[in-house]
């Protein structure tokens, strides 16, 4: 749909792109932020949600102060894919702590990579586990770290207990053209998953 | 600049066609910013290279909510800001802005440009952005283009545009 393409709510001004978001997961040290900045067109940037206990807007700084606070660091990039199409990277935070803001991060996301590590595999076990419960496409990458056993996929497949359906991939995080494939893997996945949605 | 800030893409040259997006250059020093910057770390994976831990300050010296005057949320109706809610400056806004995280903020939008990004280049915390980015789109001084709908998946021609840009790489 042609209508679904611009905003076009204020009329005579120029379009906003659309911006759409693939999420990077994986364990901490996994590589998230490494496969973010080896595509992206800008070098990874940090954006901070700080979590307070005040839940809702108040002009009232009384007792703010004294609320706990928690900050998040959440990584992403950047890839311009046309003038009317922005893609946002965002690496997922690495300590589990930080689970409530996966769901934020998830909300709308067109994919997810889950970056696994071999020598930490059960680190991505809840990345995993999350994309499944939220229904988020999403592939498997095996980034392979120097000094690590070389697995084959389909042993990556059993170890994870993910169905025939979701490509595993092997990539090396800080190779553009590596990383590159993961994310074509990934949207064609996505395509694929929807086909018949949009056909029927 | 860090070291980890310098390893992006700096050799590669975009697409003539994305050029009006691509403003990275055009962003403000970050030692400009008239409050205080973060922690020195540039993403989240530890603290960049160069900086040690006595180098970072324990909080805030400015504590976030002061920007807002204590409101941790957006005023009212407008739309809901995701981190990848794209903002751009309204056109033939003329007056000064007083607050200067305001200013820098029209500033950043004068092309179009995320939330996350908005909070990142400013190292001003998300929640705190929205509040302000709220102010100004109630104030009419900024245009915003939400994110698709969780409901509503991007549909196919956004999805081959991606692929597309993404086989382009």
């Amino acid at each position: 749909m042609a209508s679904a393409d611009f905003e076009t709510t204020t009329h005579g001004q120029e379009p906003i792109p659309q911006a759409v978001k693939i999420i990077i997961a994986g364990g901490f040290g996994a590589g998230k932020t490494t496969m973010v900045g080896s595509v992206s067109e800008i070098a990874p940037l940090s954006t901070e949600e700080v979590m307070t206990e005040a839940s809702c807007g108040v002009d009232d700084l009384g007792g703010l102060e004294d609320k706990s606070t928690t900050t998040v660091a959440m990584d992403f990039g950047r890839i311009t894919v046309s003038p009317e199409v922005v893609l946002y990277l965002f690496g997922t935070p690495g300590q589990n702590r930080f689970w409530f803001m996966w769901d934020e991060l998830a909300e709308g996301a067109l994919g997810a990579v889950v970056l696994a590590d071999t020598r930490r595999l059960d680190t991505c076990f809840h990345a995993v586990d999350f994309f499944e419960r939220r229904g988020v496409p999403f592939v498997v990458a095996v980034n392979r770290f120097e000094g690590s056993t070389a697995y084959r996929t389909e042993e990556v497949r059993e170890a994870l207990d993910v169905p025939e359906e979701v490509p595993i991939v092997l990539a090396d995080a800080r190779d553009r053209e590596s990383s590159r494939d993961v994310l074509v893997e990934l949207v064609t996945h996505v395509i694929r998953g929807r086909s018949p949605a949009l056909s029927g | 600049m860090t070291g980890r800030q310098e390893r992006g893409r700096s050799g590669t040259v975009s697409p003539p066609e994305t050029e009006g997006f691509e403003g990275a250059d055009l962003f403000p020093p970050a030692q400009e910013a008239p409050w205080h910057r973060g922690r020195g770390h540039p993403t989240s994976e530890g603290p960049s290279e160069g900086v040690l831990s006595g180098d970072a300050p324990e909080g805030p010296l400015v504590r976030p909510y002061t920007m807002t005057r204590g409101r941790t949320r957006p005023c009212g109706s407008g739309p809901r800001l995701d981190l990848i809610t794209i903002v751009v400056a309204a056109r033939g806004r003329q007056e000064q802005v007083a607050e200067p995280e305001r200013e820098a903020i029209l500033r950043l939008c004068g092309r179009p440009i995320s939330v996350a990004e908005i909070s990142a280049r400013l190292d001003i915390p998300l929640t705190v952005v929205r509040v302000i980015l709220g102010d100004l789109l109630a104030d009419g001084d900024i245009r915003t283009r939400a994110a698709v709908p969780v409901t509503q998946l991007p549909d196919k021609k956004v999805l081959q545009a991606v692929l597309d840009g993404i086989r382009r790489l």
